[in-house]
């Protein structure tokens, strides 16, 4: 999967959970959370729903390395290969 | 092992007093009154503790920054000259609306200095709470940084004519005569500052708690709610001399206040504040690098770690912990039996809430814990399961039957209003007797467990959420016609907010008008009070009189049976 199609699936996700925002604006070093306002259990919920739409495994102590674009997109890469 | 500090429950419960308690501060015999912050910080930088470290921040990169007792009191001091300084009197309201950096912890220490009242905000509530929260409390002065006034704070301004300076935490210069640089005026006043004479019922501490039928309560709390915090640091936190304590609350909920900051200090240890958010790996290493003692934390985050299906024990040096703790719903006993094995130490469920100031009921070290249950009355503490009905209240001494949860009054943390709104206070009271608002029952033991709320307040990820707060936000929606909202369970954080939405005619029941009004909550609200879920449904079930039937909605919701309908409108 190539890494636009990844970040769209990522966009998406984010804007069900805060619909409000533009994840698309977020820079790649934005700690995602922060910016698009996002408490401890909607993080939950886009870690959850993101790990089923890639088919990924995505344990709860491998978090701390999705806090932003660019450390969710090197992660994922390497979990999808 | 250290030995426990209440090595005998009954006894001590039995022999309780108060005022011999009060032998611990150093304020009163010294003409000084009784003030939190000097017993909390001016005692210990005057007395032995002075280098030791008070509080270590833990910055979001990793950094560690150590503020001793005596520093603390120097920046403590110099907060409270910025207050003399710019005329804020007695009893006036200072805010904070900050994440979990010092200058929130010199705020509130500075102010109880100036004999100002704090009050903290959480800091991802929407404008719209901090607006409630700012106009009901009457805040002459908020410290906040550029970020949050600029996206919360500023257009609020026009409505809050009480305000009269906001300090921003990370501007080099004053931005106005009202807005102002925090750092600019710490670095001009003085480091010494001498705390008036403090009455012990001088007001201190304003936090807000949510309602079920209207905006939150301010719950006010006097000088004198630090006998609580010492009490049970000593009995309950089990504090000892060079211990290093982590509470992992934020001080915008009332356990971040009275255990994120005044306990520990009090007592004389180390408190660890992490500026991040719950992180498995990082909390698991910053209690093996702090080497954290004793660890005040919640269930929803234990929930998590038991998530990471690691062995703590094995994969991190937890050799110096002794105790873990919980507060803010009840722990399942499923879950203090997985930590027990995983940290290996004692895990001790606790009940209080932010009308008490501190734990009421708790487990404690020195006895046998029942797994599930709040556990018994803090020594000082009169609690009981009682019917309330239209005559009054009987307390029920049968055990095993559910009932009100009420405490007797007189202790000295209870909140001594809601402000601006007695006839609400006054409802909390029959006759000696604090109604809790919760349900719990007694077994034989003494054992108390928690059975729900009595009210429809809302209890999610260990804070409240009143249902009106929520709605009233809802129903400004363009789309929506009627709202009605309550805590649906959820696995993780105890309940979630879940709407029920009537929409107005023509607009159509879609996902892109959910997301909407997600949208739209969440911006007025904030992520942690807006909805999670919302449902579209024709109508709402109302009493004859109007009232909208929450607890038939979630009865509905859970499948339940529905209770008696005998006031139900027809539909």
């Amino acid at each position: 999967m190539k890494e636009a199609e990844i970040l769209n699936i990522v966009y998406g996700l984010l804007k069900q959970v805060a619909p409000e925002t533009d994840p698309s604006s977020l820079t790649l070093d934005e700690n995602i959370r922060e910016s698009l306002n996002i408490d401890s259990y909607d993080a939950l919920q886009f870690i959850v729903a993101l790990s089923e739409k890639l088919g990924v495994d995505i344990p709860e102590k491998d978090y701390g390395q999705t806090g932003n674009l660019k450390n969710l997109l090197i992660y994922l890469e390497k979990r999808l290969h | 092992m250290v030995n426990p500090n209440l090595t005998d429950y009954s006894k001590t419960y039995k022999a309780f007093d108060w005022e011999k308690e009060s032998q611990y501060f150093n304020g009163p015999s010294a003409g000084l009154g009784l003030n939190i912050a000097h017993e909390a910080v001016d005692r210990h930088a005057n007395g032995g503790l002075g280098d030791t470290t008070a509080i270590r921040f833990v910055r979001k990169d990793q950094k560690r920054e150590n503020i001793s007792y005596v520093k603390l009191q120097e920046l403590t001091s110099r907060f409270a000259n910025v207050l003399d300084r710019l005329g804020i009197a007695k009893g006036e309201t200072v805010y904070s609306l900050l994440g979990r950096v010092p200058e929130l912890y010199i705020t509130a220490l500075g102010s109880l200095k100036r004999l100002a009242v704090f009050c903290p905000l959480f800091s991802v509530f929407g404008p719209e709470p901090i607006f409630q929260r700012l106009s009901k409390g009457e805040a002459s002065l908020l410290v906040t940084n550029k970020l949050f006034y600029e996206k919360k704070v500023e257009k609020l301004i026009d409505r809050l004519p009480h305000l009269r300076y906001i300090f921003l935490i990370d501007v080099e210069e004053d931005l106005s005569k009202k807005v102002l640089s925090f750092d600019r005026w710490m670095k001009k006043a003085s480091s010494s500052f001498s705390i008036p004479f403090t009455s012990p019922e001088d007001p201190a501490l304003l936090h807000f708690t949510s309602g079920t039928t209207g905006m939150p309560k301010g719950a006010l709390h006097v000088h004198k709610a630090v006998y609580t915090h010492y009490l049970t640091g000593k009995l309950v936190l089990d504090f000892h001399k060079n211990d290093v304590f982590w509470c992992t609350a934020d001080p915008g909920w009332v356990t971040g206040t009275s255990y994120g900051i005044i306990s520990p200090l009090v007592n004389g240890v180390t408190s660890i504040v992490d500026e991040q958010e719950f992180d498995a790996m990082r909390w698991y290493q910053i209690l093996e690098k702090e080497k954290v003692n004793i660890w005040y934390t919640a269930p929803t985050a234990i929930r998590r770690l038991m998530r990471t299906e690691m062995d703590p024990k094995k994969e991190f040096d937890l050799s110096k912990l002794r105790l873990v703790l919980s507060v803010g719903e009840p722990l399942h006993a499923a879950e203090v039996i997985w930590a027990q094995q995983a940290f290996g130490v004692p895990v001790l469920d606790n009940w209080w809430q932010t009308e008490t100031g501190g734990i009421m009921i708790a487990n404690y070290r020195s006895m046998e814990v029942a797994p599930g249950s709040m556990g018994k009355p803090l020594p000082g503490i009169e609690a009981a399961v009682a019917e309330i009905d239209g005559d009054g209240i009987e307390l029920i001494t049968d055990t095993e039957a559910q009932g009100h949860l009420v405490l007797k009054k007189g202790f000295p943390s209870m909140f001594r209003a809601y402000l601006h709104e007695q006839e609400r206070y006054n409802k909390c009271f029959i006759g000696d007797w604090y109604i809790t608002g919760d349900l719990a029952r007694r077994d034989r033991k003494g054992y108390f467990w928690f059975v729900g709320r009595a009210d429809d307040i809302i209890k999610t990820s260990g804070h409240m959420v009143g249902p009106f707060e929520v709605e009233s936000s809802l129903m400004k929606h363009p789309s929506v016609a009627e709202a009605a909202v309550i805590g649906k369970p959820e696995a993780s954080v105890g309940e979630m907010v879940k709407a029920f939405v009537v929409l107005k005619e023509g607009v159509k029941e879609n996902s892109e008008t959910k997301l909407d009004i997600i949208g739209f909550a969440r911006k007025e609200l904030g992520p942690a009070v807006a909805p999670k879920e919302i449902a579209f449904v024709q109508r709402l079930p109302k009493t004859r009189s109007g009232k909208i039937l929450r607890r038939l909605l979630k009865a509905r919701e859970l499948g339940l049976p529905e209770g008696d309908l005998s006031t139900l409108e027809p539909s």
